[in-house]
């Protein structure tokens, strides 16, 4: 059910990640105010973007387990945010990392762009708690779908406001007027969301397909339990 | 503040794909961990050919 289609996406993930970290380091040149370590930038943003797009997506399927009471998109929304948080902490380490790299800093409080990812990502660690705590199938997944909704708005709501800040740090790659990359630096970023989205998709499929088939073994132990 | 010298920025930007790449690794290990269990207690529920 889940693992349709697995094995090209895994095939089409490795292609696209390796061609993108062959980009990042043999292709892209280095920018001329950050020098080599604006390398960073190619893996600490496409999966930020990935991230926040996943926060989204979780919002999305628990709209239609709500509609449609089916439980699967309710696992569908649950394995989304789980794998975004996993890809957050990547961000965040990553971000340090430049930070420390490009300001001296590990954290900067007065950067919005970091700051508003960390409330993001604190907000989805309540996630856990709040599905964990409830022992009702039925009421887990429509409380996590509850949940799911009204964070995935916020996610936009956060960028929007944002963007709307004054101080920018961070370089505007995805403007309406082009941006401010050059067409290599560009091209390369692009490649590097594309494999980030892939690498997101192939391993949500994974775990869905896993978690899949560990509901449908319990069910049949309960059932070959229930024949003895 | 003026941008790194190679050999120092070098060290910034390995640690931030080894993160990267540790967390996928990570992640790919324990999903892998769990299919081995699923196909573990699936082969304890299905008789081997050898038991029939």
């Amino acid at each position: 059910m889940y693992s349709k289609g697995l094995a090209p996406l895994a095939a089409a993930t490795v292609v696209t990640v390796t061609a993108a970290l062959s980009m990042v380091f043999f292709y892209a040149p280095n920018d001329a105010d950050q020098g080599f370590v604006q390398k960073i930038f190619y893996v600490h943003v496409p999966m930020a973007i990935v991230a926040l797009c996943g926060f989204i997506a979780g919002g999305v399927f628990a709209i239609r387990h709500l509609r449609s009471g089916d439980s699967s998109w309710d696992l569908r929304s649950y394995v989304a945010i789980h794998m975004s948080i996993i890809l957050g902490v990547g961000v965040l380490v990553t971000g340090a990392i430049w930070a420390k790299a490009s300001w001296g800093h590990w954290w900067v409080w007065d950067e919005p762009v970091l700051v508003s990812f960390l409330v993001v990502f604190l907000l989805y660690c309540v996630y856990y708690p709040l599905r964990f705590s409830i022992e009702d199938p039925g009421r887990q997944a429509r409380y996590s779908s509850v949940f799911a909704i009204a964070a995935g708005a916020f996610v936009p709501l956060n960028f929007v406001a944002v963007r709307l800040a004054e101080a920018y740090t961070h370089p505007r790659v995805l403007s309406q007027t082009g941006g401010s990359m050059p067409g290599d630096m560009r091209l390369t970023f692009l490649v590097s969301i594309a494999g980030m989205a892939l690498l997101f998709v192939t391993l949500w499929k994974l775990e869905l397909t896993a978690k899949h088939a560990s509901m449908q073994l319990k069910r049949l132990r309960n059932r070959a339990r229930v024949a003895a | 503040m003026p941008a790194l010298p190679l050999d120092e920025a070098g060290k910034y930007v390995a640690g931030a794909y080894v993160v990267f790449l540790a967390l996928v690794l990570v992640y790919v290990a324990i999903i892998a961990a769990k299919i081995a269990r699923l196909e573990r207690q699936i082969s304890e529920l299905v008789p081997s050919e050898n038991d029939e």
